[in-house]
């Protein structure tokens, strides 16, 4: 199917964020959509999908005009998605979630369960989808489950399939199967278009890369263009993709975690005899796949759950039962992994969340009473310093962008000597330009002689900042290596492989 | 400052414009229940309907604030509604539902009537220690909840509710006492409060009233301009990143529910003081429950509670002159009250019925205590 946007305009209010949008999928392609965070991805997908109108314009396949008012008219018309977060009941079997919302029935209304087994086989037998259709979606990983979501999509007879930032959520080896995925489906006919802010995956897999910037095509290119032309692209200016870092000079101890055990509330052990330790003036790096156990490393680290066993020193001092007040008052910055859960009150203003673990600081409160003038003043300071794009201090933060959004909870971490930074993710869901900056600030940071924890699932964040990288796998840390190690043997780690001669660079 | 008056218009609209549709089903309902005018509606004649609504709803405006005294008459019925309102209030804003109260404000009525009427303090320190016992009463009953829900998670909902119940058979097993009874009686009536331990009158008006005010500049206070405040607004709005930031969320609920126990309590003493004198069964009546209306009407903000407080007085008021002037039942003002709220509580309602872009979904304040 050869499926052609052209003119398609979305506004919400006055605000175009899909401003006269024309592309051309063809049939057979993998078309790679590259764009910021709040470039208008999702909002041309959600209309090719028809989870949104059409402010202006029009979609056509294969000549004729389509009319999308919700997404079975999208699936209807052949069009498939794999949304980021997946749309799985975690409880049915694979077979169970792939016939939802067109069960095949026996007579009497019975569901017939053989029938959409079969379906699932020759499926994933025809385009190399290894899985089982018996499995409960629940139990598989990740990875797999993103495969039931593509089943579930061809199931529906899908020439064109939508993949929605699909390898967030991967290990470095489930994103190259993904890959292969993407090209027997090729292969088959089925076009894909592929959504990502990742420049080396568009590269390695896409047939064309149009990039989105503030709503507009801006350009469409080959996958030969140089990741270095495809970001300035993306931001609209030259970009740095590299961290310009002098070697560490590590100083003394700051952070010490000693066989550190966590259970979460169901009583399963997440972290498991964790020990390491950061020192003075080094970024440690905490690389590993979501979920291996380095939420609740940090939770421990800051007291926001409490080790069922072990102990955290910082400085000497034993902090594994201190509260998080009690942390942050011994020199412990935190960012959070999650900012809009964490990290700020997002009915609060600017200044309010710039203070929010300082207001009984006494720089802004005299007993009980708010220094009203000294609150705005710091958020004047904060907002000039780390290029806050705000209206003022009393803008809510919720109407922020969400790079704006962490600058405001790296301005409150940063804005007072700490001993030990612990930033997880701390440029998630951030536009370019903020994740230079932030890169850059955590850096001089360092420099200050600040020990910093750094968490990420990102390779490319832990590459550019770290000194030395732990990663972790299923509540270990299962290797101490440098940051010369290649990504194919970090990635082998990260799936809780081993490599012949780990250990050596710790 | 434009940005605060643009983001605080649309509630203030949306509200008027609440009370607007409440009066407009309300003279339907006037319509309906006169036979008078249903039979006149019948003859088309339109004009005499519209004089019956306009007639009843003048007497219920000049009945509530057609003059000083009418407008004393309100205020004094505001002052318990506005103190309890801004228990309520505060305690919405650190995202609990105070469903309590009606039993705080029984037990600082209790309180406040027992030292108002038992103990004899000369002059005026009877009415300051009367007043401080109301608060310490309903404190007292506003922390059970608090600590049962900072220390096992209990949700406030259902042990302020069921405190309420408590709260009121106390009382009543308290009225059963010979302490607690006028000599020589077995009514479950108590005593007159003592002269001196009463609110002194102030241009007409008891000064209780006054206090009632202060109240609400204190809690503004604490809200916006201290740091209980910004711990108790960011536990509201975000108890995780509130956590995070080191806050503790168990001290901070103990010491909200704590301090809207309190602000009931007061409003028992503009009740026991300013107005009834003495304690029955009756005590309270529904003003821990109107309170909760007042507050979401007044979307949780101190000033709105007041406005709230003042509009239920008024209605309150009015409706008695309502009834005899116009013949509308006073029960109407009530079904008035229900509409407003109503209308308040869904926002996209309002705004579907109006067209109203400025209203947007966050207004929706009601649903937050249940989160």
């Amino acid at each position: 199917m050869r499926l052609e946007i052209q003119g398609l305009t979305k506004k919400f209010g006055e605000f175009a964020a899909n401003d006269h949008i024309d592309l051309t999928i063809e049939p057979g392609e993998i078309h790679c959509l590259l764009g910021e965070n709040g470039a208008g991805k999702s909002t041309l997908m959600n209309m090719l999908y028809g989870l949104l109108t059409p402010t202006e314009g029009q979609i056509v396949a294969d000549g004729k005009p389509l009319e999308l008012s919700g997404p079975a008219d999208a699936i209807a018309a052949g069009i498939g998605m794999v949304h980021q977060h997946f749309m799985l009941v975690p409880v049915f079997t694979v077979a169970e979630n792939v016939m939802l919302g067109r069960e095949s029935v026996r007579r009497g209304g019975v569901l017939d369960r053989k029938a959409a087994a079969a379906k699932v086989r020759d499926l994933s037998e025809r385009y190399g989808l290894s899985v089982d259709p018996d499995a409960l979606v629940g139990d598989l990983p990740v990875g797999v489950q993103q495969r039931v979501e593509i089943i579930k999509a061809l199931a529906n007879d899908a020439e064109v399939l939508i993949l929605d930032e699909p390898t967030a959520v991967l290990t470095p080896q489930e994103i190259d199967e993904l890959m292969d995925v993407m090209r027997r489906l090729k292969e088959r006919g089925t076009s894909i278009v592929f959504i990502t802010h990742k420049l080396r995956e568009v590269k390695a897999v896409g047939d064309r890369i149009s990039v989105i910037r503030r709503g507009k095509v801006v350009g469409t290119a080959p996958p030969s263009t140089s990741e270095v032309e495809l970001a300035e692209m993306m931001v609209g200016r030259a970009v740095k993709l590299v961290v310009d870092k002098a070697p560490a000079q590590p100083g003394a101890t700051v952070l010490e975690v000693k066989g550190v055990t966590v259970y979460d509330p169901r009583g399963h052990q997440v972290v498991k005899d964790v020990s390491f330790e950061a020192r003075a003036g080094e970024i440690l790096g905490i690389a590993g796949v979501q979920g291996n156990g380095q939420e609740e490393l940090v939770e421990s680290l800051i007291g926001l759950v409490s080790p069922g066993a072990g102990e955290i020193l910082l400085e000497g001092d034993d902090i594994t039962k201190a509260t998080p007040r009690h942390t942050l008052d011994a020199g412990v910055a935190f960012i959070p992994e999650d900012r809009g859960h964490d990290g700020y009150v997002a009915s609060f203003s600017v200044q309010e969340n710039l203070i929010l673990d300082l207001v009984g600081d006494d720089r802004f409160s005299k007993g009980p009473a708010l220094k009203m003038a000294a609150i705005e003043a710091n958020a004047r300071e904060r907002i000039e310093q780390f290029d806050i794009r705000t209206q003022g201090p009393e803008e809510p933060v919720s109407s922020l962008s969400g790079g704006n959004q962490q600058k405001v909870v790296v301005a409150r971490e940063l804005s007072r000597p700490v001993k030990l930074l612990v930033a997880s993710q701390p440029t998630r869901g951030v536009d370019v330009g903020s994740i230079e900056f932030i890169h850059s600030r955590i850096v001089t940071e360092r420099d200050q002689g600040t020990a910093i924890v750094l968490v990420s699932t990102e390779l490319d964040e832990i590459f550019a900042l770290s000194d030395r990288i732990a990663v972790m796998y299923d509540g270990r840390i299962v290797a101490m290596v440098s940051p010369d190690i290649s990504r194919e043997e970090i990635g082998l780690l990260m799936a809780g492989g081993t490599i012949e001669d780990e250990g050596d660079a710790a | 400052m434009t940005n605060r008056l643009q983001r605080f218009l649309p509630s203030v609209l949306s509200t008027v414009i609440a009370f607007v549709l409440a009066l407009v089903v309300g003279a339907l309902l006037i319509v309906f229940t006169d036979s008078t005018s249903l039979h006149a509606l019948g003859r088309g004649d339109v004009g005499s309907v519209l004089a019956h609504v306009g007639e009843s709803y003048r007497a219920l405006a000049s009945g509530a604030l057609g003059g000083w005294d009418q407008i004393t008459t309100t205020l004094e019925y505001a002052a318990p509604l506005i103190c309890a309102g801004l228990g309520v209030a505060l305690a919405f804003r650190a995202g609990l539902f105070n469903i309590g109260a009606q039993g705080q404000l029984i037990i600082g009525a209790a309180a406040c009537g027992f030292v108002g009427f038992h103990w004899h303090i000369p002059g005026v320190a009877h009415l300051l220690v009367a007043l401080v016992a109301a608060m310490v009463g309903g404190a007292l009953w506003g922390a059970i909840a608090g600590i049962l829900k900072a220390r096992t998670g209990a949700h406030e909902v259902i042990t302020t509710m069921m405190l309420n119940y408590a709260a009121k058979y106390l009382l009543w097993f308290l009225l059963t006492k010979p302490a607690w009874t006028r000599p020589g009686s077995t009514n479950p009536t108590s005593p007159h409060v003592d002269g001196n331990a009463l609110f002194p009158d102030v241009f007409g008006f008891h000064s209780g009233v006054l206090v009632a005010l202060l109240a609400a500049v204190v809690v503004w206070w604490l809200l916006e301009r201290s740091t209980w405040g910004f711990e108790m607004r960011a536990v509201g709005a975000n108890p995780d990143a509130a956590r995070t930031a080191g806050m503790s969320i168990a001290r901070v609920t103990t010491i909200v529910m704590t301090l809207a126990g309190l602000l009931a309590g007061l409003g028992a003493a503009m009740q026991i003081l300013g107005q009834d004198n003495d304690l029955t069964q009756g005590t309270g009546g529904s003003i821990g429950f109107d309170a909760i209306t007042v507050a979401l009407l007044g979307r949780a903000s101190p000033l709105g509670t007041v406005f709230a407080g003042i509009l239920w007085g008024a209605l309150q008021v009015g409706s008695g002159t309502m009834q005899a002037a116009a013949g509308t039942p006073a029960e109407l003002t009530e079904v008035v009250q229900a509409l407003i709220v109503m209308f308040v509580a869904a926002p996209m309602l309002v705004r579907e019925i109006v067209r109203l872009r400025v209203i947007s979904k966050e207004q929706t304040l009601a649903a937050k205590g249940w989160a």
